[in-house]
């Protein structure tokens, strides 16, 4: 399986989810520019965390019309997997491809450190490898995860299985529902605050986030890969 | 030449935890008639004419990048830019 990690200028985990595909899941991967006008090789789409175009009006507003994204609407509507962290989520926030909006933290403060979440839907192309209701440890570090939407679009999330992780101990954002990462309603383009790319092993403090990638490499050989 | 003043708010039913950091703060420094503070943002535009109304323009800048709509509302002033 072939990933794209994207990378706008501002990106700054870049590094850590190709280290995550590369060294930790051993499968293919490559950094793909913000101006890149063509994705058909790849057959997964990461867009990492950092401080794309600073931050600037809102976090994910400019990246969110660099040429790259066109292509990346294109993945999401084929059905590849696309996955967006922390900044990464907030431009799949900005572009529409996921429903809602982020706010500063409640508290103001950047938080970074790591945080419990359970997996509330393990049933995704995202979180098969998981246990239902798994409590897992990830880092989260933002300083605007304070996830927010309209009423009904809450309805929306909770009814179709859309909410993936929550925050299991205390939220760390004041996101709304505790929400720490959702999908759209087809399920193959997932965002969310923390950073499972720093948690791909022991040695980092913890592994649990490894799962979520070995989740959409199963799914993608077992739909792609025909065993004789 | 056309000068657009944009204002950005957050939307009432949004809490505004700046907007809360700067109300305490106030109160603190003993303005108790202080209610309630909301942050947003001000942009101002120079914008050349074109054959559509700098309104028209104006409004889709806000709905497509410079206000979220999810979370944030916008208004706006159209007013004749001062050349010097």
């Amino acid at each position: 399986m072939k990933f794209a990690v994207i990378v706008f200028p501002g990106s700054n985990c870049d590094i850590d989810m190709y280290h995550a595909i590369k060294d930790e899941l051993k499968e293919e991967v490559e950094y793909v520019w913000h101006d890149a006008e063509n994705l058909d090789q790849f057959d997964g789409i990461l867009l990492p965390g950092g401080f794309s175009y600073g931050d600037y009006l809102r976090s994910g507003s400019i990246a969110r019309f660099s040429k790259v994204m066109n292509e990346v609407v294109k993945a999401a509507e084929a059905g590849k997997p696309v996955l967006g962290v922390c900044n990464g989520f907030q431009i799949l926030l900005e572009s529409g491809l996921l429903p809602g909006a982020m706010l500063r933290n409640q508290g103001l403060k950047f938080i970074c450190r790591p945080v419990e979440l359970e997996v509330v839907n393990n049933e995704t192309m995202f979180t098969k490898a998981y246990q239902p209701n798994e409590r897992i440890t990830v880092p989260v570090a933002h300083g605007e995860g304070n996830y927010f939407c309209d009423e009904k679009t809450l309805q929306q999330l909770e009814t179709n299985g859309q909410i993936v992780f929550r925050y299991a101990g205390e939220n760390p954002n004041g996101s709304l529902s505790d929400i720490a990462g959702i999908t759209n309603e087809r399920g193959n383009v997932l965002g969310m605050m923390p950073h499972p790319e720093r948690a791909v092993d022991e040695l980092l403090g913890s592994a649990d986030g490894l799962k979520l990638f070995q989740s959409i490499v199963k799914h993608w050989r077992d739909s792609h890969v025909v065993t004789a | 030449m056309m000068k657009v003043k944009v204002h950005v708010t957050l939307r009432e039913s949004v809490l505004d935890p700046q907007g809360t950091a700067v109300k305490n703060s106030l109160h603190a420094m003993n303005y108790q008639e202080v209610q309630d503070v909301r942050i947003g943002k001000y942009l101002e535009l120079l914008i050349e004419p074109s054959d559509r109304p700098v309104e028209d323009v104006v409004k889709e800048m806000c709905e497509k990048l410079l206000a979220n709509t999810v979370i944030e509302n916008y208004e706006f002033e159209v007013e004749e830019a001062v050349t010097q």
